[in-house]
């Protein structure tokens, strides 16, 4: 009984018409981030059960957040729509797992493309003081150590912040002297204030159309569900071994491991 | 006076606002534009207030031990005077010197290897620098939101008690634009105040400033702001500058150009304050500039470095010597209250 009425509702909502396209008409979107690890899902400081990347090195996860900004969406007509920058900023934590959605208000429609921002732009990583709200407040995140993701010393924020430890990283300096075994990868740079320097911001689009294109109607919650692969930070474009670079941040590398950050997202299915 | 006495007869409410209003941040006449943008954060006698208090205040350290005059102190023109590199949190030792807080309107990046662009973002650094004060913002806000002389500081000069980022921000900056320094011997001769002339010697001190310095401490604040590489051979941990912020090969070893302003008060001198003297910055010009492929250009013209007779030390030294300011070191309006 209970199958025959889902089924009964899911060919009313096939055959429901796109409504006209109006920048007026705004219903709830969602998309999801769902952060694995190759074929694994994400489990903090597991070291019961190492993940293991291409390059046969065992690594457990402590710390993984990102930001996510400027959604922007294209109609199968071909409308498209930028959610207002304002409430476009989202920082996605995977140890918190209210965090995994960015939820945004998007014209009613049927929607076959799906752009958003690994990052944040340099017109937000250079505006005043007082615009730096929400998850941009330097405050936000208890500090650099925890969660922050401000970068004060050279002034912008940290992209894509992703830690854990690993047995193949040394005890000295070109590892981690602590003793602790620990990668950090903290990947920003917006391409600088007065002079140009690095730019790891990175637009990422995908194609929703194989997967299932987000019906965006006002009774209901659309909701486009990304699995995010963490292991292609390190087999990506570019394959790295965690010993070679264990700690990465404002450097010339952090631009090898940004052009493998765009190919963790995949589009996995829509839920309308 | 005569001013203060006629407001004075008025009711005490207009007073108050009349004193209140006439607060605020005033460009010297010999100074150009500021660089800092007043239109979004306007100096008022609230804000000022609780940003000095918010200056020599503790919490802002991990262990309520250090303030932002621990290393900024006002007797050395707001610097830590004696110390080469600063002396901070547990007698941790960071690897530069303490810049002066002087005259920041005008300034356009910050750090001695820049990498901060915006007066608001700059106090950020040393409250999170491990050598510094090693606390968070966060926790710092949380400190101060459990005071009731801040709750009654923010509502006084932002309208509510709310504690926020943009509020605390915005208040140091508030206290920072206004150590402004502009009544050294030079400003008044430049401004043609109560009869100020130059000596002889600084008479031709200066003629020696603009021939040989001024291209870049270009007057009045004795500083274009730009970064340059001045020859300075490496130092022990191999600091290189501008180059950290912006991975530029062009920018190593760049250093900000620092004011040549209050030098009586703010030695020791360079980016890791290697100079104790004078003497040795100008022994360092004349015959210590180390050439390397971002060394200035202007210190490779006809020579490496820059010729300086023992009698044109002396003069430019006279010359300098005009640019102490007193008033600024003395005003009791920047003193932790």
């Amino acid at each position: 009984m209970l199958n025959a009425v889902l089924f009964l509702s899911a060919c009313s909502k096939k055959e429901a018409p796109a409504p006209e396209f109006s920048e007026k008409n705004l219903a709830p979107f969602s998309v999801e981030f769902d952060n694995i690890v190759g074929d694994r899902t994400l489990s903090f400081n597991n070291s019961a059960s190492l993940y293991r990347n291409s390059a046969g090195e065992e690594f457990s996860i402590s710390l993984v957040q990102y930001f996510i900004s400027n959604i922007k969406l294209v109609t199968t007509n071909g409308n498209s729509y930028t959610v207002n920058p304002d409430s476009s900023y989202f920082l996605i934590n995977g140890a918190d797992k209210g965090t995994r959605f960015a939820k945004v208000n998007v014209p009613e429609g049927d929607y076959a493309k799906l752009t958003f921002t690994l990052g944040v732009d340099s017109l937000r990583s250079t505006m005043p003081v007082d615009k730096r709200t929400g998850v941009l407040d330097p405050a936000y995140g208890g500090g650099h150590n925890l969660g922050g993701m401000y970068w004060g010393w050279n002034s912008g924020y940290i992209f894509f912040k992703y830690e854990g430890n690993s047995p193949v990283i040394s005890d000295n300096v070109n590892g981690d002297p602590t003793g602790k075994k620990q990668f950090k990868y903290h990947i920003g740079g917006f391409g600088g204030y007065s002079a140009s320097t690095i730019n790891n911001v990175k637009t990422i689009t995908i194609d929703l159309s194989a997967g299932g294109v987000a019906k965006v109607r006002k009774d209901r919650k659309s909701n486009v569900h990304l699995l995010v692969d963490l292991m292609k930070v390190f087999n990506g474009k570019n394959n790295y071994s965690i010993a070679a670079h264990p700690n990465v941040m404002f450097s010339d590398y952090s631009v090898s491991i940004a052009a493998n950050l765009v190919e963790m997202f995949k589009h996995d299915h829509t839920e309308n | 006076m005569m001013g203060i006495f006629v407001l004075a007869c008025k009711k005490n409410q207009p007073v108050k606002e009349e004193i209140e209003s006439m607060f605020g941040f005033v460009k010297p006449v010999n100074f150009p534009e500021p660089e800092y943008d007043f239109d979004n954060n306007k100096v008022t006698k609230a804000g000022f207030e609780l940003g000095r208090a918010l200056f020599y205040e503790p919490r802002l350290s991990r262990n309520n031990t250090i303030t932002c005059g621990s290393c900024h102190i006002q007797s050395s023109a707001f610097t830590q005077h004696g110390h080469d590199v600063s002396h901070g949190i547990d007698d941790r030792l960071g690897t530069r010197n303490s810049p002066p807080i002087m005259n920041l309107a005008w300034n356009k990046a910050f750090m001695w290897g820049g990498g901060v662009f915006d007066l608001d973002l700059q106090p950020i650094v040393p409250i999170t620098t491990h050598e510094e004060m090693d606390e968070s913002l966060d926790n710092v806000l949380g400190k101060l939101r459990n005071m009731p002389k801040y709750t009654g500081l923010f509502r006084a000069a932002f309208g509510t008690e709310e504690v926020s980022t943009a509020r605390f921000m915005k208040a140091l900056s508030q206290f920072m634009l206004m150590c402004v320094s502009s009544n050294s011997k030079y400003d008044k001769v430049m401004r043609k105040e109560g009869g100020a002339v130059f000596t002889a010697d600084e008479r031709e001190g200066y003629v020696l400033f603009k021939e040989k310095c001024a291209s870049c401490h270009s007057e009045p604040l004795f500083t274009d702001g730009s970064f340059r590489n001045n020859g300075l051979p490496p130092n022990a941990i191999k600091d290189q500058g501008l180059y950290v912020a912006t991975l530029k090969d062009t920018d190593r070893y760049k250093f900000k150009v620092p004011s040549l302003r209050n030098l009586r008060f703010t030695a020791p001198y360079m980016h890791d304050g290697r100079f104790l003297t004078l003497n040795a910055v100008f022994q360092h010009y004349t015959e210590g500039v180390q050439d390397s492929p971002t060394l200035d250009p202007l210190l490779k013209k006809d020579r490496t470095g820059i010729a300086l007779g023992d009698q044109e030390k002396v003069k430019l030294t006279a010359f300098l010597s005009t640019l102490d300011d007193e008033e600024f070191i003395n005003n009791p309006l920047l003193s932790e209250q």
